[in-house]
């Protein structure tokens, strides 16, 4: 053990002498650990919600009966299955207004409800009586209390009139969700005797068959255990995911190149160590004990940072979920165990990864082997024809991937394989352009700067990779954003048709703004709207009632459509399918579609796919008369008008006085416009965060790598120095051979970059959401990053080149005196 | 005390086979100071290094003492390195970022053998006592060897094995470093074989071998 621990202070007396090279792999792997378990941290937050929703009293999770054609059937039928020794207990599911917000109620039995089913074992037995007894109880989460602006005990009404029974609080709910007794839920959603599903619970005995019980009228859902939340969010996790590992693997560049050289300054110590008596298991082990020790300690590091890096972008991920997909997520972190103990993993399997060639090199390291410190700039000449060979291979896999592949992982697979395989040719390619510069060199001096630049390449392509990597992936992301933005921007021009937006708290509130607005002379129309949902082939969709008005036909956004598609929407037996719901159920223009409604399964003819970008549900569009034949039940709150520019102040002014309506209810088209695309802003913040910190990261790569390779630098300067150089201009010569390296990667980057966009939006975009953009390329800020790379490059190389320009010259005399 | 038998060493290099040992014999007894000469590619240090056990025989039995180092694995070889034999390299190969007191001591720590009474006494002998916070970059040659040797005699080894120990030295400094060496050698009683060109040098040793085409001749 004292042995062992000699060796140790002895391999850690390396890093007292080299504290840069030491910060250096301190910084990548505490900047691979924090990247990583911050997005790790987020993912899981977003996972724990999702668990909450799905154990919201009968989620995914629970096995249910539900009416085929319908969204509520007879509460007969429960009673029964009851009867018939069905373990069955009814559920009631609608949605009310509290203050103009929305919110799910849910009616639950809770005597019924079987015990394994989500938050019912939390229902106590004094809680049970208190929940059920009059006035009854509103169980609702922690969040939407706060939301609410409400304390426990309270009993807010909500806009049919009602009041809620008083609320209380249980910590496992979903925000956003109302819990009552089934009995309260009918009445509050003025569906007598209705119920929209019966959770089935273990069954004791065998009861009689469901058939012949109901026959047709229910149908078996059997749980899942994956929900829709958590299907529909996949992607964006998967795209969070693949940018933390980005940055996992840019920081391990870091540590690679840092744990390489140290390797390679430290043969002669290992060399030593095994002269004097240490076998090389010891050595070997100890080197590992300490790459394990450091990863420690750098991966405690990166976890505290990564949980402040998740907590900055929390806000940004919860909007961007809750934008996308109506998923809704606490904007306070918690953590468990496993994330900590993950974390510290992720970051010791970085480092060992990271170091495995030169630990392997070690392990084979003959005693009696003369040093060679740069022996392995020179393999890497070998390297590189290697290195073009697998990257040829993996662009193959990136081919068959995009022809084959179906899924959204192939998709970020196509991604993957194509930026490996030209992080893996940049050198080779790098390496040939030097090439030509130097065999077009005359003068002795551009000759060496060539041939010179050839020799660094492989001491900084490690770090090169890492920049090309970061500022493809910064123009593609930001091209993919610029696309959708601008595409979002026309979009939205089209949709939002009307120059004022109401949304009346009621029915009656509806009619009585509708009369008022009819006396009107500056209002020019009120084109009515409404919404119903329902369930099509087990997705859930909104049904979207359209007016019939010039205005939509000139700006209402299709992508494809019939000649006559408008006039064929008027009767009622037709339809537009959003492109997104169009794809999940792969339906065409031409196709029928059946749709559950009260009344009866209504047939629609598809005449028209439109885009309904940001929209997490699967939309149809039908003729607003011909939703409420369908619908009886759909609110008639919204309405649109079409106002004079100068008369919409005034109007809305009115409105407000009149209606006691706020902010949430009238609007004007600008107010409306604004808001989407802040929300829109906000959903592409944290790619924004994160390609940042790839960048930034990506040039730490850089400088730690210029840093690390000043030092061995000297030998090929002080020939030059003393031939008669100047040191000021042997540091411009290295800044522009940094600058130049950099400018060439930059460029390089651009192609690539625009093939990750293209990915982004022709494959993940389409099979993560169901929309396909129009491509747009936007060369100014393509320009600016490549100007803020070489920003970046001119940072990273500042250092190491000023410390040149001031080097003393017994420094650079040394070179000759030591005889390197 | 080091009793070496019909011992064999053959090279690949360049695709052809180089015979750089054809069947040495040597003896040394214990206190024993033996000097080893030969031209270029005589093989001498190749001799050396087997006997430290930095590299395996092809044929033949080197013996230390007890211990038939030719039979050993390689953690075994590395304890006798560490426990019994004391190696001095032309290049001095120092820890650079240990300072000269830990160089000093670094050997017979890991072997467990660090005797604080007898570095002291190396350290005053070797004249390194005003040197003991520097780092091997800021001694000259001649400093750096004198703190390998010290190195190589804190565990007081059996054997003391040197290859070239003075070839960075200029002359004044080599006799000086030398001198040290046999002084302490003799003060520990171990055995000392050195590898070196310097005839000079070679002959203020006990014994001088010469090793030629492979053979001691």
């Amino acid at each position: 053990m004292t042995r062992a621990l000699w060796v140790l202070a002895v391999l850690l007396s390396h890093w007292r002498r080299h504290k840069m090279q030491f910060a250096t792999l301190l910084i990548g792997l505490i900047a691979a650990t924090a990247l990583w378990s911050g997005v790790q941290a987020i993912n899981q937050q977003a996972r724990n919600a999702y668990d909450r929703a799905a154990a919201t009293f009968g989620g995914a999770r629970t096995a249910m009966l539900v009416a085929p054609d319908k969204a509520t059937f007879s509460q007969d039928l429960f009673v029964k299955l009851r009867r018939a020794g069905w373990p069955v207990s009814p559920m009631l599911e609608g949605r009310v207004q509290i203050n103009g917000r929305s919110m799910r109620l849910l009616g639950i039995e809770p005597v019924t409800l079987p015990a394994d089913v989500g938050n019912a074992p939390r229902l106590g037995a004094a809680d049970l009586t208190a929940f059920v007894a009059p006035p009854g109880q509103t169980l609702v989460a922690r969040e939407t209390l706060a939301d609410l602006g409400e304390q426990e005990g309270a009993a807010p009404p909500i806009s049919n009139g009602a009041k809620l029974p008083p609320l209380r609080v249980l910590p496992q709910l979903v925000p956003d969700v109302l819990v009552v007794d089934i009995g309260l839920a009918q009445l509050l959603l003025n569906k007598p005797d209705q119920m929209s599903r019966l959770l089935i619970g273990k069954p004791r005995g065998k009861p009689a068959p469901l058939q012949s019980v109901v026959g047709e009228q229910l149908l078996r859902v059997e749980p899942t255990a994956e929900t829709e939340l958590e299907r529909l969010t996949d992607s964006f996790h998967l795209n969070l995911t693949a940018f933390g590992l980005l940055s996992f693997f840019v920081g391990l560049f870091i540590v690679n190149s840092a744990v390489g050289l140290a390797f390679e300054q430290r043969l002669p110590m290992l060399r030593t160590l095994r002269a004097c008596g240490a076998s090389a298991r010891l050595v070997n082990t100890v080197l590992v004990v300490e790459l394990v020790a450091l990863a420690l300690v750098a991966g405690l590091i990166g976890l505290v940072c990564g949980y402040f890096i998740a907590a900055a972008l929390l806000p940004d991920v919860a909007a961007s979920l809750r934008g996308l997909y109506g998923a809704q997520i606490p904007g306070q972190l918690t953590l468990r165990g496993e994330w900590w103990l993950g974390g510290i993993g992720i970051s010791i399997a970085g480092a060992l990864v990271a170091a495995a060639t030169s630990l392997i090199k070690a392990v084979r390291m003959p005693v009696l082997a003369t040093a060679q410190p740069r022996a392995w700039q020179q393999r890497q000449r070998r390297w590189l024809v290697l290195q073009g060979a697998a990257a040829c291979a993996t662009f193959a896999v990136a081919l068959l991937l995009l022809h084959y592949g179906q899924s959204l992982i192939a998709g970020f697979g196509v991604l993957a394989a194509l930026m490996l395989g030209a992080a893996l040719i940049l050198p080779a390619l790098l390496e040939i352009i030097l090439l030509i510069g130097q065999r077009s060199a005359r003068k002795p001096l551009a000759l060496w700067f060539w041939a010179d630049s050839r020799q660094q390449l492989s001491g900084l392509s490690l770090a090169l990779m890492a920049l090309l990597l970061a500022l493809a992936v910064n123009v593609g992301v930001s091209t993919m954003v610029g696309t959708f933005s601008r595409t979002f921007v026309g979009w939205l021009s089209g949709r939002l048709a009307a120059d004022v937006y109401i949304s009346a708290s009621d029915n009656a509130q509806g009619l009585a703004i509708r009369s008022w607005l009819k006396q009107r002379s500056d209002v020019q129309a009120i084109l009515s709207g409404g919404r119903a949902e329902t369930l099509v082939r087990g997705e859930p969709v909104e049904v979207l009632g359209l007016p019939d008005h010039a205005l939509y036909r000139e700006r209402w956004p299709l992508l494809e459509a019939t000649p006559r598609a408008w006039t064929e929407l008027v009767p009622g037996n037709a339809a537009f399918i959003s492109e997104q719901l169009s794809r999940r159920l792969n339906v065409r223009v031409g196709d029928v579609i059946e749709v559950p409604a009260p009344g009866g399964s209504w047939e629609l003819d598809i005449v028209g796919i439109y885009a309904d970008y940001g929209n997490p549900k699967g939309q149809l569009a039908v003729n607003v008369a011909a939703l409420i034949r369908h619908f009886p039940q759909t609110p008639q709150t919204r309405m649109g008008l079409i106002v004079a520019k100068q008369n919409i102040p005034g109007l809305i002014a009115d409105l407000r006085r009149q209606f006691a309506l706020d902010d949430r209810s009238v609007a004007d088209q600008a107010t409306m416009r604004a808001e989407s695309i802040r929300i829109f802003n906000r959903t592409f913040a944290v790619t924004s965060a994160l390609n940042a910190f790839t960048l930034g990261v990506a040039g730490i790569a850089l400088l730690t790598s210029l840093l690390t390779l000043a030092n061995s630098r000297l030998p090929q300067l002080a020939p030059l120095w003393a031939i008669g150089l100047t040191r000021p201009r042997l540091a411009a010569i290295e800044l522009t051979k940094t600058l130049s390296v950099a400018l060439l990667t930059a460029l390089l980057a651009v192609p690539l970059g625009l093939l990750v966009a293209w990915c982004l939006i022709a494959i993940v975009n389409v099979k993560a959401f169901g929309w396909r953009l129009p491509f747009h390329v936007f060369p100014l800020e393509i320009i600016e990053l490549v100007v803020v790379a070489l920003f970046a490059s001119l940072l990273a190389a500042i250092l190491p080149v000023a410390r040149l320009a001031r080097m003393q010259p017994a420094n650079l005399v040394k070179v000759f005196a030591n005889e390197r | 005390m080091l009793v070496i038998r019909n011992l064999s060493k053959t090279f690949a290099s360049a695709g052809e086979a180089v015979h750089v040992l054809r069947g040495v014999d040597l003896d040394l007894a214990a206190g024993e100071r033996v000097a080893l000469t030969g031209e270029s590619g005589s093989g001498k240090s190749t001799l050396l290094h087997l006997i430290a056990g930095l590299d395996a025989a092809d044929a033949g039995t080197i013996r230390l003492g007890d211990t038939e180092v030719t039979k050993l694995s390689d953690a075994g070889r590395a304890g006798l390195r560490r426990d019994r034999i004391g190696l001095v390299f032309q290049q001095y190969n120092l820890i650079p970022s240990l300072s000269v007191a830990d160089n000093l001591a670094f050997q017979a720590r890991i072997a467990g053998r660090h005797d604080a009474a007898w570095t002291r006494e190396l350290v005053e002998r070797l004249g390194l006592g005003g040197l003991l916070k520097r780092y091997p970059e800021q001694l000259s040659g001649g400093q750096q060897q004198r703190v390998a040797i010290g190195r190589a005699l804190a565990t007081k080894p059996s054997l003391l094995l040197a290859d070239e120990p003075t070839g960075n030295l200029d002359e004044a400094t080599a006799d000086d470093v030398l001198a040290l060496a046999r002084d302490l050698v003799a003060r520990t009683g171990c055995g000392f074989l050195m590898v070196t060109h310097s005839l000079h040098l070679a002959g203020t040793l006990d014994r001088h071998l010469t090793l030629h085409s492979g053979r001691i001749a």
